[in-house]
This record gives structure tokens, C-alpha cells and sequence, in this order.
């Protein structure tokens, strides 16, 4: 048996988008760019995707640029807001500690080119506040980018309020919403943001695949040239069957979230309060600002890499923010952020569950879950010190 | 390929000489919890000759199967022979770990050291071989 619970790293593609993709292989396989009638059909069906895609973030088809993932469009948003700010003497950008890597690192680039880069404290619940935010803001501030949920703990963040603090003092708001599209509702004017990341493989999507949402007026600065495509912002031929698939895959995701997200929120209050169980563990991130379908837990004196494999031989896919499992030394800077000492963010278990799950999967996780924590404590040197009070337990 | 080899993922699920003795002869215990690996051997000797052999880790899969290798490599040899054990030879008879988990063996030869530095002091010998801490191949904040 094997029981998906990693959504938040990538989810299974739906029958409906694969069956949206098909088609674009080998029948509708022109070039969008391509004068005859095979080219112009595919030219179509991007503008129909393009414009699905915007009615579902309530902006306009022309405000939307196709990108190769959520990556690159994070990449890009920045970019863009540096050289807009750049030619104001504007250098100052807000962001949060907590931030993906697809953000953080850009502006660690951009800290080298001389950018000031402010980021905000996420506290002990995983959550920034509006006004932390208007606080933050000077008058060289050039951009505001702060994630819609966050990958590792789940936690929402106050995004609207955001967006209007950003818009009453005129500066740009990026969010990444990679993994918030197709889970939460999102309106981009509502809820006053600028710019919005997405990613096609975080609801039942194909891989490789994103978007930008940039509001009309911002000049956008190309990340890759050599082509008109996307009106100059975006060189390569469009990646039409992959995009064909990301507008069916949001669009189900979209139409259905209500739906899906009791079901998944049922799920996932199942495993928070059953984990919560097991001695000397911590639920990570705030328990009602959280994803549907994010659990996030520590465990006291084991190692996350150790939990994962195990849970791997009993069928469990999950992932840790264990330093072991990221091939660096150190714990998830998200865990870190929160304020959780690195012996304790050692041993991170994330599980992130879909509609597709059943409550009997979560049954089985919980039991997996359980054997396998309880096992590398009875190896643990760390836990027979804390049983035997040599040291203080910490959670 | 997979992130560790059979023999790795064998002695992570099947651990050899797991647990504690009760008044050992020689306890060594490296690492910290801080960087997410601690492993402690317990020896117990007689003649020279290390009849029994135990280990605790913290840590991850290849701390835990490293660990595990180490204490098979000494159980029933020699104290003396047990000092010459190198994180190279524990690699070696794991068939490998990957580059970033070096790290794993190193500590797992530094536990055994300071489990055999205990016994010696113990018994009021001099330790001559001292364990070394700075290693080309690991890439841990310590080396």
C-alpha cells in the first residue's frame, strides 16, 4: 500500500488535465506563433487557457504571462519590482523570514547589488501582520513580497490587509501563492496585489509549468529573451499542452474547493489532534490560519531523515525539515523562523494531504507514525537522557 | 539511484548491537543535537578484548546504519586493533554513503575513540591516539 501525504512537494495529475494535455502532443502540435491554421488553433487554445486562468483570479487574460514554474515566476516578479525601483532610487524591499528559497535568494542577490532587504519577523504562530508590515514600509520601499501560505508549516497570512496597507502607501505587492492557488480563494483586486506566483503541479497540474499575474500598468522586466512570445516578456515557444493542462487543473481546483477543502480540513484535524497525542511533540505553525491540508509536527530527541525513510517501508510518502533530508547542515530556516532550536527542528515530519486521500489512509499514517517516532526514541541517546531528567525537555 | 546503498538501508532498518550496557568499561559519546547527530558506544572489555559492544544515535539513516557498521568492525577484536578503525573503513563496508553524509562515518570513528579513550582512563592507561577532528573529506560545521 502507499498512502501520498506530500502534496506540498507535488500532487498527482488529474485525469482531466492529462486529458486536457493530450490533444496538444501530437494532433494540435503547431506553434502558437505559426501563421497557418495549425499554429493559430494552438494560439487559440493558449488565449482560451490564458483567459479560464484569469476569470479564476478575477483579473484580466492580458495580465497573466505563462512561465516554466512557480520558481521562475517568483523570480521574475522580483526582478521586476528591483528595476522598477532601481530607476526611482527606490531600493528598499519587505519580505519575511520564512519566505521559499525561490524568494529569499533573489534578494540575496539583490542585497549584493546594493538592495536593502528588510525581512520580518513570522513569530512563534507563523504569521506576519498587516501592521508589521505598514510599519516596515520607507519611503525607498519598492516591494512588499510576502507568501500567501507557506510551503513547510501551512500558515495563511493576512494577505488582503496586506495588499491594502501596500496600496494606501504606493507600494508594489508581490505574493507567492504557489502553494495557496487552487486551495484558498484568491481575488487579485479584492485583495490589492500587484503581482501572484503560481505553480500548475501544486493542484493536480503538470510539473514545469507556472504563471505571473502582473497588474496592468507594471512594466514587466523579461527573465529569459530571444522571442516576442508573451509579448516580449517571456521568450521560447509557449509550452501549450503543459499550459492547457495548468487551466484544467486550476479550474477543477477552483470549482471544487469548497467542497474538497471540508473533506481535506476533516482529514487533516484527524491527524493534528492524533499526532498531538504523542509525548513531547509540537504542532508547527498556527492551528486555524493553516492550508486544508498542511500538518506540520515536531518530535522531540529523534531525526527527521530516520522518520521519513521508515515511514517509506510502511507505504507513508511525507517529507522533514530535517537537515539530513536538504542535503545541507542545517534545519528548515521555516522551522528555525518560528523560533523552534535546532534540536527540535531536526526532527520535522510534514504530512500534506489532498481530496484524494481517505480518513483509512490517515488512519494507517497515524499508526505508522506513532511505531516509527516511539522506535527511534527507544535508539535515541537524546531521548534516554530526557527520560532519565539528564536533560530538560524542551516540548 | 537511491540516496543510500542496500547495505546502508540495512543496517538503518536492521541496526546491529542497539541499546546500553550497564556498567560498561568504556562510554564515548560525540556529536550534539544541535547539528542533528549524537551517537554513544558503550564497550565492555575483558582482556583487552572487546566482548560486547552498544550503541544509541540520534541522527539520521547513515548515522544510525554507520553506528551500527562501526560496532560490527570491533565487536571481538582487540582494544588496540579497535583504535585503528577509520570513518574510511566504515564507508567502505557500507559500500559508500553519499558525499554529505561523510560526515556520518567520521563521527561514528570519533564515538568509538572516545569510547576506547573512556576505557583506558578508566583503567589508568595512557591514550595515545588522539581523535582527530578535521577531516578533507566531511563537510560538517565541526571539521
Amino acid at each position: 500500500m502507499k498512502i501520498y501525504a506530500d502534496n506540498a512537494a507535488t500532487t498527482r495529475v488529474s485525469d482531466h488535465a492529462l486529458k486536457a494535455m493530450m490533444p496538444y502532443f501530437q494532433e494540435q502540435y503547431g506553434n502558437p506563433s505559426s501563421l497557418y491554421e495549425l499554429g493559430q488553433k494552438a494560439q487559440e487554445a493558449l488565449d482560451d487557457a490564458r483567459g479560464r486562468m484569469a476569470r479564476l483570479l478575477n483579473c484580466q487574460a492580458r495580465e497573466i504571462i505563462f512561465t516554466g514554474g512557480g520558481s521562475e515566476a517568483n523570480n521574475q516578479a522580483i526582478l521586476t519590482a528591483a528595476k522598477l525601483g532601481a530607476k526611482q532610487g527606490k531600493k528598499h524591499i519587505i519580505s519575511t523570514a520564512f519566505e521559499h528559497h525561490a524568494v529569499l535568494h533573489p534578494l540575496e542577490a539583490l542585497k549584493e547589488e546594493g538592495f536593502d532587504i528588510t525581512l520580518l519577523d513570522v513569530h512563534e504562530h507563523g504569521l506576519v501582520t498587516a501592521e508589521e508590515v505598514a510599519q516596515a514600509i520607507r519611503s525607498d520601499t519598492c516591494l512588499v513580497t510576502i507568501m500567501f501560505a507557506n510551503n513547510e508549516i501551512g500558515t495563511i497570512q493576512p494577505i488582503k490587509e496586506i495588499g491594502k496597507v501596500c496600496k494606501e502607501k504606493g507600494v508594489l505587492f508581490h505574493t507567492d501563492a504557489v502553494q495557496a492557488v487552487g486551495h484558498e480563494p484568491i481575488d487579485v483586486q479584492d485583495m490589492n496585489i500587484d503581482m501572484l506566483s503560481l505553480s500548475a503541479h501544486k493542484f493536480h497540474g503538470p510539473k514545469g509549468v507556472g504563471a505571473l499575474y502582473v497588474k496592468r500598468g507594471i512594466v514587466i522586466a523579461p527573465l529569459i529573451r530571444g522571442g516576442a512570445q508573451e509579448k516580449n516578456k517571456r521568450a521560447g515557444t509557449e509550452n501549450v499542452p503543459l499550459i492547457m493542462g495548468m487551466a484544467a487543473a486550476m479550474e477543477d481546483a477552483c470549482e471544487n474547493m469548497e467542497e474538497n477543502s471540508v473533506k481535506i480540513r476533516q482529514m487533516r484535524d484527524y491527524l493534528i489532534d492524533e499526532i498531538s497525542q504523542i509525548p513531547h511533540s509540537v504542532l508547527n505553525g498556527d492551528r486555524q490560519q493553516r492550508l486544508s491540508g498542511n500538518v506540520n509536527f515536531c518530535f522531540e530527541g529523534i531525526e527527521g531523515e530516520g522518520l521519513l525513510l521508515l515511514l517509506d517501508d510502511k507505504g507513508v510518502c511525507a517529507s522533514s525539515g530535517s537537515a539530513c533530508t536538504s542535503g545541507s547542515l542545517d534545519p528548515s530556516h521555516v522551522l528555525l523562523s518560528i523560533g523552534r532550536p535546532h534540536e527540535i527542528a531536526h526532527g520535522s515530519l510534514r504530512l500534506s494531504i489532498c481530496e484524494d486521500n481517505t480518513i483509512e489512509e490517515m488512519q494507517a499514517i497515524v499508526r505508522a507514525v506513532k511505531e516509527v517516532v516511539e522506535y527511534l526514541r527507544s535508539i535515541s541517546p537524546v531521548w534516554t537522557d530526557l527520560k532519565q531528567g539528564k536533560q530538560q525537555h524542551i516540548i | 539511484m537511491a540516496l543510500y546503498s542496500e547495505k546502508v538501508m540495512d543496517h538503518f532498518r536492521n541496526p546491529r548491537n542497539v541499546g546500553i550496557i550497564e556498567n560498561a568499561d568504556g562510554i564515548g559519546e560525540v556529536g550534539n543535537a544541535r547539528c542533528g547527530d549524537i551517537m554513544k558506544i558503550y564497550l565492555k572489555v575483558d582482556n583487552d578484548i572487546i566482548t560486547d559492544i552498544k550503541f544509541e544515535t540520534f541522527g539520521c539513516g547513515s548515522a544510525i546504519a554507520s553506528s551500527s557498521m562501526a560496532t560490527e568492525l570491533i565487536k571481538g577484536k582487540s582494544v588496540h586493533e579497535a583504535m585503528r578503525l577509520t570513518n574510511k573503513a566504515v564507508v567502505e563496508a557500507l559500500d559508500g554513503l553519499p558525499s554529505h553524509k561523510v560526515h556520518c562515518s567520521v563521527l561514528a570513528e570519533e564515538a568509538i575513540q572516545a569510547a576506547l579513550k573512556d576505557y583506558f582512563t578508566k583503567k589508568g592507561l595512557p591514550f595515545l591516539t588522539m581523535p582527530m577532528t578535521h577531516r578533507a573529506d566531511c563537510s560538517c560545521h565541526e571539521c
